[in-house]
């Protein structure tokens, strides 16, 4: 079994952003592994340890620092790491979904993971994209995964709870919005003792496309530190809150 | 793995002969020497076999332990009963017993026998996290967070400096000083960035101006000792920080650094020199007790409270400071001292070393208070309306203790904290 | 080309979503200014299809999109929007949305933009406001081209804007549905919850607040209606109204709910500490200064008991 997962690199949220000009100021922020891409990766491992094969982690190194987040998914339990070397910050999710495609489609995959977003798709994931360039099905928000043959057996969840299950026949796309175990954990020993042995694949991005946006302005929202308060009676208010949270699926 | 459990059989004889000789006794003397068959010795053999866990095997069940182990108080816990679970079946690579030790020390303290758990416990959890055993998720995030941010607390590295901007006095960054100092002061990450932690820090810095020691910090370059993410299981984190700092601290020239966590002064003065950092190193209570006869006539405001002091294992039992901290808190006008049954060599842990400090939902599930809130009830026992605290751990800890046990009259306050506020007045 | 504007609703078990009825009337709204038509498009049986407030309706049906199915689904829309040429191709940003939005995108080479929570006309050019880096940033951009797929940001416009009651025309797929890859197997129903509050997707925690023990009973019934779980700070346990196992913060357990509801806490820096990182955060404190209002998304000032009975009355 051939598995693939398709990583991003992106700037940190843990702190403030800081703007130039019409994007994040990327030379001051620092970029982390996209968060559904630590599920994807632990998803990926564990249908390899229950069907065998190999796990390729294959990422687009935006800024240069990709090599640590290859290291720790290595440590993780792939068993393969390739770095396109796009080292653009800003190559949105198009062009990295079509440089992905383009590598992925070499290691003729039998399943391809990805988070089921990051928080700079503002374009977009780059798993329905790649779907779509592999010209295989997608099925995002994706909570287990099973393999047998030539079928995977996936849960995709909905809001609230609700659910459904899917049975797709290979090669597909699964964008994961939560690994059927919690990521496992990589003692920095192991992640030290791969970094000195692994060898990262280069590969040249290939193909290009452009998502068509053009930018106009990148700016923190205006409220922020502060709850959006919501005014009026406490009848005006709790109707406020049950449209909140019937909007957001949550009643 | 299941207890083989075979009771040996009692031997009652009104008369016996062993090879000719007459050995009759009392019926029911033991004639021969008890077989242990009910137990199994693989369990402890696995964990002694560990590089580090040797003396776990030691142990020869004599509950010394038991009696000062301050997680027994709040459950059933201490080394002896360790071994004799893993006597009966415990894998404690396995097991929730193995995340509960705050490897205080003090069972080592009393140990006939020197089973030492502050060596123990770390070599068990590595290799429980090496072999992808359970780890409590809290734990894992602070490692993740360590390894990432550099702090435990997942703060941005490029705010650690942040603090200073509000201490009330100019702070130099050794960096931009670009000359040698006396003093390297290491912040630590707690009081970098947590709210209280933050207040101490800047009562430090404003001490050390006052004083005119010519100190400066790291600022951005410090990163977390990671001591305790050590004695948590993660020595190849802590080794990977400790190259870091070791490589910083060189880079500048000082004459001593000066700490302000124990936990800090541990892992720079007793475990880097393993890596080769041999320096003068100081927790800043012993630091500032030298400077009591400057620092007496700037305490100008009394601080009129009965005041308990909790000794932090790391600064106490660990490194063998029990006197400094006293010192300066009786050096502070309206000062009334008391102090708690457990104190000194035996004072009782706030549960936040060896990871704690990043496993209490784990550990409220097996415990039935938190070691924190048992000693808050301790400290209120005494009278006192402040617990002095001389460890970044143990201000929010205590805090949140004082309150969840009805104490809320009892104030908590770092030691810094008490000398400033004599020092500038409410 | 069209300045056709073509909604993508969804629906379950026989009800749409919000965020259906929202996209409408904004699609409404822009064809006011552009021309057009909105079009809802509603696909898939099993739902009433003639409640939107649109210019026209097209409801594709076919036996094999009874269920949501990402491919069948994502073919017929492809299909539909190639054939008519709409200027703009409104998705939720939703478990639905998400599965098709990108996918188009990268099919048809029109831009897409993710995240969206406002939509405007500037000098007769499309621009969108999108809600991206966790909502640290608000991304106003402008997309290029005759033809642009958006997926909005459920609860970013009004609802009652797209209800309404034009009639559905009912076509047959515009595509075959034959041999397709994925395959529905079965719906899946929330299960019933337990005590274990970290692992539950939706808290309502009381505080302080709540005043007395028979009190937390009006929680309980919210919480119920919401399919939450009670949680609580510090004092509420301290107290003995709620076991110790419900209790959020520093000393006790750390949460990450989809949805935390705060009824009567004020947020002390220990409570924070155990919920911060909950994904709604909706705090109602009579306090206006309470810190809680520092960290919550939403807040309130008002009296929890009038706001608990007026929600119940509405859930």
């Amino acid at each position: 079994m051939n598995i693939v997962v398709a990583i991003k690199h992106i700037p940190s949220i843990a702190d403030d952003l800081p703007v130039k000009g019409n994007n994040v100021d990327f030379d001051s922020v620092d970029f982390v592994l996209n968060e559904f891409d630590e599920q994807s990766i632990e998803q990926a491992v564990l249908v390899k340890e229950a069907v065998g094969g190999t796990v390729t982690v294959v990422g687009v190194d935006v800024i240069g620092e990709l090599d640590n987040v290859l290291h720790l998914a290595l440590a993780k339990g792939a068993d393969k790491a390739v770095k396109i070397t796009g080292d653009d910050p800003a190559a949105d999710s198009h062009q990295q979904a079509k440089w992905l495609a383009e590598a992925i489609k070499g290691l003729s995959p039998n399943i391809v993971f990805a988070g089921v977003q990051a928080s700079n798709d503002l374009d977009g994931q780059i798993g329905p994209m790649i779907a779509a360039y592999l010209d295989m099905p997608y099925i995002g928000g994706v909570s287990s995964v099973e393999v047998s043959d030539h079928t995977a057996t996936v849960n995709k969840e909905f809001a609230g709870g609700f659910g459904a299950k899917y049975s797709v026949s290979l090669p597909m796309v699964v964008g994961v919005q939560a690994a059927s175990k919690p990521p496992r954990y990589a003692p920095i020993s192991k992640v030290r003792q791969v970094a000195q042995m692994a060898t990262i694949e280069k590969v040249a991005p290939s193909g290009g496309v452009s998502s068509g946006l053009s930018f106009k302005k990148m700016a923190p929202p205006v409220v922020t530190g502060h709850a959006e308060m919501i005014g009026g009676s406490s009848k005006e208010v709790a109707a406020k809150i049950v449209e909140l949270l019937k909007s957001k699926g949550l009643a | 793995m299941a207890p083989k459990f075979e009771k040996a059989k009692a031997i009652e004889k009104e008369h016996v002969v062993v090879d000719g000789i007459d050995v009759s006794g009392h019926w029911n003397r033991m004639f021969e020497q008890r077989v242990i068959t009910e137990y199994t010795p693989e369990l402890i053999e696995k964990i002694a076999d560990l590089p580090n866990a040797e003396s776990f095997a030691n142990c020869y069940q004599c509950a010394k332990c038991v009696a000062v182990c301050p997680v027994d108080v709040v459950g059933n816990y201490g080394p002896r009963k360790l071994y004799r679970y893993a006597q009966t079946g415990m894998d404690l690579t396995e097991a929730p017993e193995l995340w509960l030790c705050t490897t205080c020390a003090n069972c080592l303290r009393v140990c006939p026998k020197e089973v030492n758990m502050v060596k123990i416990m770390p070599a068990v959890r590595e290799q429980a996290i090496l072999e992808g055993k359970f780890v409590p998720a809290e734990l894992q995030q602070a490692f993740e967070n360590t390894a990432k941010s550099g702090n435990p607390l997942g703060q941005p590295q490029r705010k650690r400096d942040a603090w200073i901007q509000n201490a009330g006095v100019p702070i130099p960054i050794i960096k931009d000083l670009g000359r040698p100092v006396d003093v390297l002061w290491y912040v630590g990450s707690y009081p970098s960035y947590h709210p209280r932690g933050i207040d101490a820090a800047s009562a430090a810095a404003r001490i050390f101006t006052a004083l005119g020691i010519d100190f400066a910090i790291l600022g951005k370059e410090e990163k977390d000792d990671a001591d305790s993410q050590r004695l948590a299981g993660e020595k190849g984190l802590f080794e990977m920080m400790t190259e870091y700092n070791i490589e910083t601290f060189n880079k500048y020239e000082w004459k001593e650094l000066v700490v302000t966590g124990p936990h800090e002064l541990n892992a720079f003065k007793n475990v880097y020199p393993k890596y080769g950092f041999e320096r003068p190193v100081v927790h800043y209570t012993t630091f500032l007790a030298r400077y009591l006869d400057q620092l007496k006539p700037l305490l100008k405001h009394p601080v009129n409270k009965k005041i308990t002091y909790h000794d932090p294992c790391y600064l106490g039992r660990h490194n063998g400071e029990y006197e400094a901290p006293r010192k300066l808190l009786e050096a502070i006008p309206g000062v009334e001292l008391v102090e708690m049954g457990r104190n000194r060599e035996n004072g009782y842990c706030c549960g936040g070393g060896g990871g704690g400090m990043w496993m209490d939902s784990f550990t409220a599930k097996h415990t039935t208070m938190r070691l924190s809130e048992k000693r808050a009830m301790e400290a209120a026992s005494t009278g006192a309306n402040v617990l002095a605290v001389a460890c970044p751990f143990e201000v929010s800890r205590f805090e949140d203790a004082v309150k969840s046990t009805g104490n809320e009259h009892v104030g908590v306050l770092d030691i810094l904290e008490l000398l400033d506020k004599s020092m500038r007045g409410e | 080309m069209s300045n056709d504007v073509f909604v993508i609703t969804e629906h379950m078990d026989g009800k749409f979503s919000d965020v259906s009825f929202e996209m409408v009337g904004k699609a409404k709204e822009l064809t006011s200014a552009w021309g057009g038509q909105a079009v809802a498009v509603v696909v898939g049986g099993g739902a009433a299809s003639n409640i939107f407030a649109s210019d026209a309706t097209i409801h594709v049906d076919d036996a094999a999109l009874s269920q949501f199915n990402p491919e069948a689904y994502g073919k017929v829309i492809e299909a539909l929007v190639k054939e008519k040429s709409p200027r703009l191709v409104m998705f939720g940003w939703t478990a639905m949305g998400m599965d098709i939005a990108a996918w188009l995108s990268a099919r048809t080479g029109k831009p897409c933009v993710a995240y969206a929570r406002d939509l405007c006309i500037e000098n007769n050019a499309l621009i969108v406001n999108s809600q991206v880096y966790g909502g640290k940033m608000i991304a106003e951009v402008a997309p290029e081209g005759d033809m642009v797929i958006v997926a909005c940001l459920a609860g970013s416009f009004a609802v009652e804007a797209g209800q309404g009651s034009t009639a559905a025309t009912q076509i047959a797929s515009p595509v075959a549905l034959v041999g397709l890859k994925t395959k529905f197997v079965e719906a899946i129903k929330p299960a019933g919850g337990d005590v274990d509050i970290t692992a539950q997707a939706k808290l309502v925690s009381i505080g302080r607040g709540i005043g007395s023990k028979d009190n937390v009973e009006l929680a309980e019934e919210l919480a119920q209606k919401l399919g939450a779980t009670v949680s609580s700070s510090r004092p509420v346990v301290d107290a003995g109204w709620l076991p110790r196992t419900r209790q959020v913060g520093k000393s006790g357990l750390k949460v990450k709910p989809k949805l935390y509801l705060m009824l009567g806490i004020s947020g002390a820096p220990e409570h924070l500490e155990g919920m911060k990182s909950a994904e709604l955060i909706i705090a109602v404190n009579t306090d206006k200064k309470a810190p809680i209002f520092n960290v919550a998304h939403y807040g309130a000032t008002a009296d929890l008991f009038e706001v608990a009975e007026a929600m119940l009355e509405l859930l």
